[in-house]
């Protein structure tokens, strides 16, 4: 137990947050069964009883539609906000009910915020605004002068220390806001909408630097977000709210393989599927798999067996040790050999269990078998034929589910037979590609 | 009904007649205070030679806003001398003072308390209505009463009409500061006076500079008016020429306090929205400033 509480960065526990008149008893009301809309008329439940842990170095996302509930939920999380009843519990200390002055040394020390409008003071320089949090913690000028011209630089604005921040771009406003809240030096990072203010591309870049920035110093961080793409590409685990209430928190790909109700379904149709699911989410059991001491005709049985023009070959540890062709295989078996030693080429496209499918296009389109998967050891784990991985991005079906093969094309031995004992066509054949070549 | 009559006028002044005798010492110090303060900066704005005077005056008016303003203050104020309104235009210009900056110093402590705290807000709300609406001339009344003929009951009835803007503007402008980074300024850990030291005021600011403002060019009106209660200035001049149906003397008043507004008006409203005169000397040292190479930069370029 004291184990699992030092690995947890902040928790929340059966936190509400009502806004109107009597907000107690509308917490009351709510805990013996009353729903939201019956209190409408005479209060606001923004958040009910919501309750989660954040492991230290994670990002956890908080996602839903506006109004859902997020920003009052995250302003309770550094106490900007009371909750109107439960706790909040940052790195083992709980803020509700603390002093003003305890609560102002938590916030200095172990949480900073970035916010939705940037929230910078317009009448200071970037460099000002980026020595806030040290400046009010009382830190000598220069030391804090220094700190902050090292992170200025790290988030990419080295040279506008002396701008004011309505002389930036938005996107540049925003590295200002991330970096205020990284001079801090506090250990958790809360995020309101932080990349929601800007457009796109400049968004995707922000996203891809916080993800760097996370690896480098491992902070904690709560981000708040509407845009299911943002929470898949950002979130180590998803807290999806609906009506003020937490109603599936998950990993990406559990949030979009197997959504809790049909609302986070809902929300989930129209997600980059390519960029969210893994190798690992969609492979399937490898079965044209041959071990290496096996001999030319097992290997040929085996790509028989499951119609492929290919076998990959495994050690004994099944570490993926190359790919047999049949071709190579039949003259082994003419000139009389028994070892596929000779014959083993390298496998040009194995891909890892943690690729995106977004990168998998490219290796599936050049592989003339399904796509081998192997682990961080190696070891081939699985494979992605390209029905696979066009059936994954579809909505609706479960990526890992049963497939249709489709049906496989009539041995060339066949069809030359029949063209050999009948005439032949008006038009001339034109020549296509290896039938025997799996999709 | 002909008859009936409430005497609230009556139990006012009883009232009123009371607060004199029981707070006499208070009411003596203020008066005492007040015309001091007064008399000795119109005595020190005379002891000062009028070219040199009016070369301060001019410059004031570049530094907040432009050369032009200067010209126009140099050439007004030199005709103010001209039609022999120097003197009374300067005990004026102390009374407006001296009366603008008490006011400010009353108003902008209220204008954040109510800022920040609703039930203020909504006691003070009335009372302020209850100044501004109130013709200016009857704060005379009683303020005679209180501190007797002269200077004092002027710049007494000036403060408390030109009280109000003051404190809403700052009300407004505090609650007008954009709550995100109010919170901010929590988020970081700051104590409720930094965050009102450095944010809320300087953002509420040009607000805050829109009501002195108005309560200069209101202190100047009412400074007018204080000539019935025997300030000496503009206003007396003006109760003089009425006395007298002199024409000239009084179109010479009235023109001297023409000049004394449109001067005021235009150095507070360019202190209020400093990024809006380019030209000023304040301006130019702040670009001056901000051009200035940060450390950094310097110490890349010299290892270049
Ligand atoms: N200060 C407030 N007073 C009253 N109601 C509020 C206040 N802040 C938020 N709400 C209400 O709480 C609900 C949740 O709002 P919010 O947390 O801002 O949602 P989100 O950030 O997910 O868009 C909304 O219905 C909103 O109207
Ligand atoms: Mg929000």
């Amino acid at each position: 137990m004291n184990e699992n509480s030092s690995s947890i960065a902040l928790s929340a526990k059966n936190v509400y947050k009502v806004f109107g008149k009597k907000p107690q008893e509308a917490v009351r009301r709510l805990k013996s069964g009353t729903s939201r809309s019956e209190l409408a008329g005479h209060a606001t439940a923004a958040v009910i009883d919501v309750s989660f842990e954040v492991k230290k170095g994670e990002i956890f996302v908080v996602m839903g539609l506006s109004g859902s509930g997020k920003s009052t939920l995250i302003r309770m999380l550094n106490g900007l906000w009371e909750a109107t009843s439960g706790e909040v519990i940052v790195d083992g200390t709980s803020i509700t009910g603390i002093t003003p002055a305890k609560l102002r040394q938590v916030r200095s020390e172990k949480i900073s915020m970035v916010f939705q409008h940037f929230a910078l003071l317009p009448h200071r320089t970037v460099l000002d605004n980026v020595a806030y949090g040290a400046e009010l913690r009382g830190v000598p000028r220069s030391e804090r002068e220094k700190r902050a011209r090292e992170i200025i630089e790290l988030v990419g604005l080295a040279g506008n220390e002396q701008k004011l921040p309505d002389q930036l771009s938005g996107g540049m406003q925003q590295r200002v806001g991330l970096g205020r809240a990284l001079a801090a030096d506090t250990d958790i990072l809360l995020m309101d909408e932080a990349f929601s203010a800007l457009d796109p591309l400049i968004r995707r870049e922000m996203q891809e630097q916080l993800l760097e920035l996370q690896e480098r110093f491992g902070k904690t961080i709560i981000f708040i977000t509407h845009d299911l793409n943002e929470a898949m590409f950002l979130g180590d685990r998803i807290a999806v709210m609906r009506d003020g209430r937490v109603v599936q928190i998950g990993t990406p790909e559990d949030i979009l393989t197997d959504p809790a109700n049909d609302y986070v379904e809902q929300f989930v149709q129209d997600v980059d599927r390519a960029r969210v699911l893994t190798a690992g989410n969609v492979m399937e059991r490898p079965i044209s798999v041959v071990a290496e001491g096996a001999g030319p005709r097992t290997a040929l049985r085996a790509m028989r067996d499951t119609y492929s023009s290919a076998v990959y070959v495994v050690g004994r540890d099944r570490t993926l040790r190359g790919i047999v062709r049949d071709r190579d295989a039949i003259k082994l078996v003419q000139k009389g050999e028994s070892s596929l030693a000779s014959i083993i080429r390298p496998v040009p496209q194995a891909v890892s269990v943690d690729d995106v499918l977004l990168d998998l296009f490219v290796p599936a389109i050049e592989s003339e078998v399904p796509l081998a998967v192997t682990d961080d050891r190696s070891r081939l784990v699985g494979v992605i034929p390209r029905v696979t991985l066009l059936a994954a991005l579809g909505p609706g079906t479960t990526a890992t589910g049963e497939l249709t093969i489709p049906q496989q094309a009539v041995p060339t031995t066949v069809i030359d037979e029949l063209l050999a004992s009948g005439e032949t066509d008006a038009a001339p054949a034109v020549h296509g590609s290896d039938p025997k070549e799996v999709h | 009904m002909e008859d009936f009559r409430i005497p609230i006028g009556e139990w006012i002044e009883t009232v009123l007649d009371w607060i004199k005798i029981n707070f006499a010492v208070i009411f003596d110090g203020v008066g005492t205070a007040f015309s001091a303060l007064i008399e000795g900066l119109t005595d020190a704005l005379l002891a000062v030679p009028e070219p040199a005077l009016i070369l301060v005056f001019a410059l004031i008016g570049w530094l907040v806003r432009s050369w032009q303003l200067a010209i126009g203050t140099a050439v007004s104020f030199l005709l103010v001398v001209a039609m022999g309104q120097w003197t009374p235009a300067l005990q004026t210009l102390s009374l407006v003072l001296v009366a603008a900056i008490v006011t400010i110093a009353v108003a902008v402590p209220l204008g954040i308390l109510m800022a920040r705290n609703a039930t203020a807000s909504a006691i003070l709300r009335p009372v302020l209505d209850f100044m501004q609406t109130m013709p200016a001339l009857v704060y005379l009344i009683p303020a005679i009463t209180f501190f007797s003929i002269g200077v004092v009951p002027g710049v007494v009835a000036t403060i408390i009409f030109s009280l109000p803007p003051g404190v809403r503007f700052t009300e407004l402008g505090i609650r007008g500061v954009d709550p995100e980074r109010v919170e901010a300024g929590h988020a970081f850990g700051a104590t409720p006076g930094q965050i009102l030291r450095g944010i809320q005021l300087p953002l509420a600011a040009p607000t805050i500079m829109g009501g002195i403002n108005q309560v200069v060019m209101l202190a100047l009106s009412m400074a007018v008016i204080a000539g019935f209660g025997g300030a000496d200035g503009a206003g007396k001049e003006v109760v003089a020429a009425i006395s007298t149906l002199n024409v000239a003397r009084g179109v010479e008043a009235g023109l001297s306090v023409v000049v004394l507004a449109i001067f005021l008006d235009r150095v507070t409203s360019a202190l209020g929205a400093p990024g809006d005169y380019r030209s000023s000397i304040l301006a130019i040292l702040r670009r001056r400033r901000a051009n200035r190479p940060s450390g950094a930069e310097v110490t890349t370029r010299a290892r270049v």
